[in-house]
């Protein structure tokens, strides 16, 4: 397209409201988290006020968010190496087998609602008295990351020639051996992406921590929810507690941004 | 395993003497050694449920889960296909919100796509604002539109003001709590439908553009006939992911609302009044009726997008 001057006009103009209106809601929140609750209520004070860190150490002495943010990390660092290892080989043969019928069944875990599988889960787990615990919250949520890892490593696959393996096979490698030794060294960059994707998916899911978490398991996400009392809210803290868990996924997703974008748009233009 | 070491001559995969029985046998049958594993564990966690709901959704199971049910056939569909009070209401709310929603967010996504497309100074920077919102905490980005939106001493009455309107109950308000959300669910994920679009620009091959141009077509013409058929595909794969969870979405809503979709259930899509009637008022029957109910109307939604994308391919 040859840019003419009112056009590139037009477009830095346009662009600057796209980001504008992205961007200032975030950082809406973040310099809420710095006022004291005196200040949000002064709308005289919206960008002019003296910040103060009460409302970090408020929400995370008082709060028990470390204890919180420990719970999230490791949820979601074993949903997502659980869901590596049994994804990207289930991946591998889906895209070499060109398995269609059986990715489908993997891939119907991301059009179920989550709210369908939940009673049963629910019934079952709290018959086994397991609601509350790690294993059965880093289950649901392996339920979340394992057809997000299946379906992007399907398509770093099938894009990955198999003249290589065929190569290694002639060498006198078995197939597995092919696999492990060719294949999967040359899917780290595919394996990253999923692996980010699907840590980012599980760190932010809500609903299945909400029901199968228990006090000293709470996710992030709950404790964000159940900060909302019934009584007046504590703004402050509340906006603290917000940047506390998405601006460590944002600087994340800052430093690996094309992973990120290439994870997100996995297969959207392909056959 | 077999060792390969330099000083070997290659060989042949047929003829591998050093290979243990057992790996040969895992060798023969990868295929499902590799696939079973994942497939077993969604199997186990989704049609043991799934099965289990729909047979739930056939009895009287309310109360705990523990508790005694009957079954009591088909009345469950029958109570919740005549129910005008909260089903219907909900079934609207949840085609109001995912079609609105779509319609801003590819409109929009649409438009800041054909923006990006082409390089320019700063691109860099503008991509990673994009990216900002999608990865954000759904349950946050909630609370984050609480306070902007609340009525009192939000950011978004105090903007009103400037420019002489009044304020507006937002989340608040009866009628304006929907759309209130539908804006929020636009403004977090309108950057998805900007990334899949855009993927989808840059894999288009120049030269349809350039025979355009040298016909004489305009702006315009060129994006109505030759872009936008060639993009049809992408749009409808971003259609159909983003729909998907649009029907789905609960975390925004129920952050922002609360239980029932507020006091007048303004935001109760399927979704929130599924998990209500599991989870607050422990109704098993009833609600799994409704998520059966639910899950049909998702795959007749898929099944119609798929087939149109079918046809836009050919």
């Amino acid at each position: 397209m040859k840019a003419g001057p009112a056009y590139r006009v037009f477009r830095v103009v346009a662009l600057a409201i796209v980001v504008l209106s992205l961007i200032a809601p975030l950082l809406w929140m973040v310099a809420a988290s710095f006022k004291t609750n005196v200040d949000i209520y002064d709308t005289g004070k919206a960008l002019v006020f003296s910040p103060t860190l009460d409302n970090y150490t408020n929400v995370l002495k008082q709060a028990h968010y470390a204890q919180f943010i420990g719970n999230s990390l490791w949820v979601a660092f074993a949903a997502t190496v659980l869901s590596l290892i049994l994804g990207v080989p289930a991946a591998y043969s889906m895209s070499r087998f060109n398995m269609k019928k059986s990715a489908l069944v993997v891939l119907m875990a991301r059009v179920i609602p989550g709210v369908s599988l939940l009673v049963p889960w629910y019934y079952v787990f709290s018959n086994l008295q397991m609601v509350g615990g790690f294993t059965v919250l880093i289950l649901s949520h392996m339920f979340v990351s394992l057809p997000l890892i299946v379906y992007i490593m399907m398509g770093f696959f099938d894009s990955l020639p198999d003249e290589l393996e065929e190569a290694a096979l002639v060498d006198g490698l078995t197939n597995i051996g092919a696999f492990r030794r060719i294949t999967l060294p040359l899917s780290v960059p595919g394996i990253a992406t999923a692996g980010i994707l699907s840590f980012i998916f599980s760190w932010n899911n809500f609903m299945f921590a909400l029901v199968l978490s228990g006090a000293d398991t709470k996710t992030l996400p709950v404790a964000i929810f159940d900060f909302v009392g019934y009584a007046s809210i504590d703004w402050g803290g509340l906006m603290a507690a917000a940047t506390v868990v998405t601006l460590p996924i944002m600087v994340i997703a800052l430093f690996v941004q094309k992973y990120v974008v290439s994870g997100l748009t996995a297969g959207a233009t392909k056959g | 395993m077999a060792t390969v070491t330099p000083t070997e001559a290659p060989r042949r995969a047929t003829a591998i003497p050093d290979t243990p029985g057992w790996a040969r046998w895992a060798n023969d049958h990868r295929k499902w050694l590799f696939a079973a594993p994942a497939m077993i564990f969604v199997a186990a966690l989704i049609v043991f449920p799934l099965a289990w709901t729909g047979y739930l959704s056939l009895t009287d199971a309310e109360g705990s889960v523990r508790a005694e049910s009957e079954f009591v056939g088909f009345q469950n569909y029958l109570d919740v296909l005549s129910d005008t009070e909260r089903f219907w209401p909900a079934v609207g709310r949840t085609a109001t919100f995912t079609l609105v929603a779509l319609l801003f967010e590819v409109v929009l996504g649409m438009a800041i796509a054909l923006l990006l497309w082409r390089p320019f100074r700063g691109q860099k920077w503008v991509r990673v604002a994009i990216l900002m919102p999608l990865v954000a905490t759904p349950v946050a980005v909630g609370m984050m539109w609480r306070l902007i939106f609340d009525p009192n001493i939000g950011l978004a009455n105090q903007l009103l003001g400037w420019v002489g309107i009044g304020p507006q109950p937002w989340l608040a308000g009866q009628h304006s709590a929907l759309p209130t959300t539908i804006f929020i669910d636009v403004w977090q994920w309108t950057p998805m439908v900007v990334l899949i679009l855009l993927a989808g620009l840059t894999s288009l091959s120049e030269e349809p553009q350039e025979a355009a141009r040298i016909d004489g077509a305009s702006t315009w013409q060129r994006f109505r006939h030759v872009t936008l058929p060639l993009l049809m595909p992408t749009v409808i794969v971003a259609i159909l992911l983003r729909g998907i969870d649009a029907l789905k979405t609960f975390d925004i809503l129920y952050a922002t609302k609360g239980r029932g979709g507020g006091s007048f259930h303004e935001v109760e899509t399927l979704n929130v009044y599924a998990y209500g009637l599991s989870f607050d008022y422990n109704e098993y029957g009833v609600s799994s009726t409704v998520l059966i109910l639910f899950f049909l109307i998702i795959i007749g939604a898929m099944w119609a997008l798929t087939a149109r994308r079918k046809e836009a391919k050919r």
